[in-house]
């Protein structure tokens, strides 16, 4: 009989911990009376009709700057790929939070410039910030199948006669289609689960409706509507689930050189993109500042969320190391490493709501740090398990049969081998947990121990307030602190493809 | 015709290539070669318009780049063989090769004359290293190119196929009939195939002639030693005689008209006799190579003159040994290339 990969019970018991939430779920639902309304159909509408026009909107924003920023020579290449990468630091519910006040009749911007602009609202509003928050996700799963695309493949093309946005179109598109899509599906599963965006800019997408039934102790029909969406939370990771991975030989990236003016206005494109995601928040929170001052604002709330953080992001890497390799060790760990990835999918309020009628029959974890930390490692675990996947993945087997051969054991080969190799891969998912744990929202609200303050938490507290002017230092901060992550992600994404190498 | 002028390429501010001129002729077959890093892949690329120009210009027929000019490569009608080979991926054989075919004629025509009729409707990663090549090949003259590059395209090739097929790949060429320009880093294959062969250093053409002239004329040391084994025997001149305490020879008079010169030696320009009556020299290593034998033989040492080290290629019958004393003498009638002592 074949013996099981050692990462396999690793793995299924991971696994179970990730489907634990949906079981918990069942039990609270099966109180509820409404199964299905026509309010529920409406609900449904707007989900499906933002997380579309979502998808629509980062694959025309992600897809060309992938481009842009992979293969043409730009000067300052990094600092544009930084800008552009930027708004994944940025948490969408300060994108919905500072456009929804900045533009629009009486906004900041008419208030202080004199320009009259139309509000964001409803769903062309959210449409429009979850797009400049996540067209990131395509760009970069698009950037790293574009990087390892052998160049000559499109020189072949042009040499025979084919013109360069022709070979972009035949060669090129064909072959990154599934990094494409799976960073549109990311961008799905993020608009599906985003609390922050609608609730700002009222649109009655599940997540707010559960919202709203949460506070009005409607905790069985949250639970309803909570499986409901994770239906179609269900139904997108079935899809990404059929995208297989790129198995083509890599090569020497291509390199564009075009003219200065191409360049000049290939960059002043990205800029309203650069203006409205990154600019604009950063302006209007330094408005406030300037007009509000520091308020009531305490350091230690910053603390509070980097450290939260980076726990759930240590937690997260180490558990995501066995889940990877039992994903490339067979159907079965695929199938387990499946199942962890729909933590991504559950709401945090979801998420929330769940972990918080596991604390009451838990007095263990009743109201400590550790059952937030868990239900960050549960709901962002999927994005260390892709990373180190992703480079476990292309590890060449033959470095591992090496080292063996070499006389190294298993366990050795693994330290000095795959680990080292795959270490980049690591610090990349940790980080992303960390930016995704500094910006959570609803799951902090609701799990955080008493007078434990975050970032997050304390701008949520003064927009409830209606005192949006004093959210100007969490802003800033939760931006700077995102914006440290961000740039450790990068340099994890390696140097290759910028110098242009001889021979 | 194909005509470069004051060819140059910068990379930011880091020059690559310098004022590289060429002229191919109707079917001529060029060879760059030179070592790594010396900026033939470079060239390759500034001709196809993959990288842009900093100075010069690129002429063939009804188009001319410059650096302020740039013709796109697809408006180049340049055939380009590439040293991965470049197959599409997605596409069978038969699909590669018609890639932007209208007629399939041309296609039809290589595909047989490269022997690749067996695999029509293979995807390339179910070929051998040198039936994709074969397909490489194929793909680019059936677009009937005005001129046609090749960046290393036996280097990913295992060394047994690379004699038949850098021999097929030039007779494919000539029944083209186009020009090509053919890079690589193996002296062997640059003397062999080419018609004429461009020696690079730096960035710059260092000798550009035929193989024969380049081998037995260098111009400079470095092409002297980069395409072959050389030893440089110090000697004087008298007329057009070179004598050198091993013997002497004639003496090529192009390079420099010095009296006191190096001789340019070639493994096959010396005799060499095991325990002879006049020893001059001991054996350091011998290195077996089939039909032949290539050793090392240090002079014996004399006053004011640093060690030299000769190599000399012997029939596989001269068991010589290292260590073993030999004498050495010169044994050539054509001239020899001269370079002034430094």
């Amino acid at each position: 009989m074949r013996r099981l990969p050692k990462s396999y019970p690793f793995a299924f018991l991971i696994a179970a911990l990730a489907i634990l939430p949906l079981s918990v779920l069942f039990v609270l639902a099966g109180d509820s009376a409404e199964f299905f309304d026509t309010h529920n159909l409406r609900v449904l509408g707007n989900t499906l009709a933002l997380v579309t026009l979502t998808i629509v909107g980062a694959t025309l924003l992600g897809v060309p700057l992938a481009i842009l920023t992979t293969y043409v020579h730009l000067p300052w290449r990094k600092l544009w790929l930084i800008l552009l990468a930027a708004p994944l630091a940025m948490p969408s519910y300060i994108g919905a939070f500072t456009l929804y006040f900045a533009l629009g009749p009486g906004g900041e911007i008419e208030s202080l410039l004199g320009i009259p602009t139309p509000s964001i609202e409803g769903l062309w509003g959210s449409a429009l910030v979850m797009s400049l928050y996540t067209y990131p996700f395509v760009m970069m799963t698009t950037r790293a199948s574009l990087l390892s695309l052998d160049g000559s493949l499109i020189n072949a093309a042009r040499t025979l006669g084919m013109s360069l946005p022709a070979s972009l179109l035949h060669v090129v598109l064909p072959r990154v289609l599934r990094s494409i899509a799976a960073g549109a599906l990311l961008a799905a599963l993020y608009a599906l689960s985003d609390f922050g965006t609608p609730a700002i800019l009222r649109l009655d997408t599940f997540t707010r409706v559960i919202f709203v039934e949460y506070n009005a102790f409607g905790l069985s029909q949250a639970a309803m509507l909570s499986i409901q969406l994770l239906v179609i939370v269900g139904l997108v990771l079935f899809v990404e689930s059929t995208i297989k991975g790129n198995t083509e030989r890599p090569g020497r990236p291509l390199c564009l050189w075009p003219a200065r003016w191409q360049k000049v206005l290939m960059l002043g494109a990205t800029l309203p993109i650069i203006i409205l995601a990154i600019v604009l928040p950063l302006a209007i929170f330094v408005v406030w500042l300037i007009r509000e001052g520091v308020g009531n604002f305490d350091i230690s709330y910053a603390w509070n969320s980097a450290y939260a953080s980076l726990l759930a992001a240590l937690a997260a890497v180490i558990l995501a190391v066995p889940v990877a390799h039992a994903a490339i060790s067979g159907k079965a760990g695929r199938l387990m490493e499946r199942v962890t990835y729909f933590g991504f999918g559950v709401p945090g309020i979801v998420m929330g709501t769940a972990l918080v009628y596991v604390g009451l029959q838990l007095p263990v974890l009743y109201q400590t740090l550790g059952l937030l930390v868990i239900a960050y490692v549960l709901r962002f675990l999927p994005l260390a398990v892709g990373s180190v996947r992703t480079t476990a993945e292309r590890l060449d087997p033959s470095l591992v049969k090496a080292a063996r051969v070499l006389g190294a054991s298993p366990r050795e080969a693994f330290r000095r081998i795959t680990l080292p190799l795959t270490y980049r891969g690591m610090v990349a998912g940790a980080a992303l947990v960390f930016l995704e744990a500094m910006r959570e929202l609803p799951a902090t609200l609701m799990l955080g121990p008493t007078g434990f303050e975050t970032l997050a938490t304390y701008m949520w507290r003064v927009y409830e307030a209606g005192y949006f002017g004093m959210a100007a230092i969490p802003g800033l901060l939760l931006v700077l602190l995102s914006g440290l992550g961000l740039a450790i992600m990068l340099t994890g994404e390696g140097r290759s493809g910028y110098a242009m190498k001889e021979e | 015709m194909l005509t470069v002028t004051d060819l140059s390429v910068k990379y930011g501010n880091t020059p690559v290539v310098n004022n590289i001129n060429l002229a191919l002729g109707d079917d001529e077959i060029l060879m760059l070669v030179g070592p790594t890093g010396c900026g033939k892949t470079t060239i390759l690329q500034a001709l196809a318009g993959l990288v842009p120009i900093s100075s010069g210009s690129i002429e063939l027929g009804h188009w001319q780049a410059t650096a302020d000019k740039n013709v796109p490569p697809e408006k180049r009608n340049v055939g380009m063989v590439f040293q991965d080979f470049a197959l599409f991926p997605h596409l069978t054989v038969q699909q590669n090769v018609c890639f932007r075919l209208k007629n399939t004629a041309m296609a039809d025509y290589w595909i047989e004359l490269l022997r690749l009729d067996n695999f029509r409707d293979a995807k390339p990663d179910r070929l051998s290293g040198g039936q994709k090549q074969r397909v490489a090949l194929a793909r680019t003259l059936a677009h009937e190119p005005d001129f046609v590059l090749l960046d290393e395209p036996l280097s990913n090739l295992d060394a047994a196929f690379k004699d038949s097929l850098r021999w097929e790949i030039r007779q494919a060429l000539k029944a083209a009939g186009v020009p090509a320009i053919w890079v690589t880093h193996d002296q062997d294959e640059a003397l062999s195939v080419g018609d004429r062969v461009g020696v690079l250093n730096k960035g710059v053409i260092a000798q550009l002639d035929t193989p024969e002239k380049c081998f037995s004329e260098p111009t400079s040391r470095f092409v002297a030693r980069f395409l072959g084994d050389a030893s440089f025997m110090p000697g004087q001149r008298k007329q057009n005689i070179v004598s050198t305490r091993i013997g002497q020879a004639p003496g090529n008079t192009t390079d420099t008209r010095a009296e006191h010169v190096d001789l340019l030696l070639r493994p096959d320009d010396i005799a060499l006799t095991v325990n002879g009556e006049h020893c001059n020299g001991s054996v350091d290593w011998v290195r077996f190579e089939g039909g032949t034998r290539l050793c090392a033989v240090t002079l014996d040492p004399i006053e004011n003159e640093s060690p030299i080290q000769l190599k000399i290629r012997v029939s596989h019958e001269n068991a010589v040994q290292p260590n073993e004393r030999v004498q050495l003498q010169i044994d050539t009638t054509h001239p020899l290339a001269t370079f002034a002592r430094t």
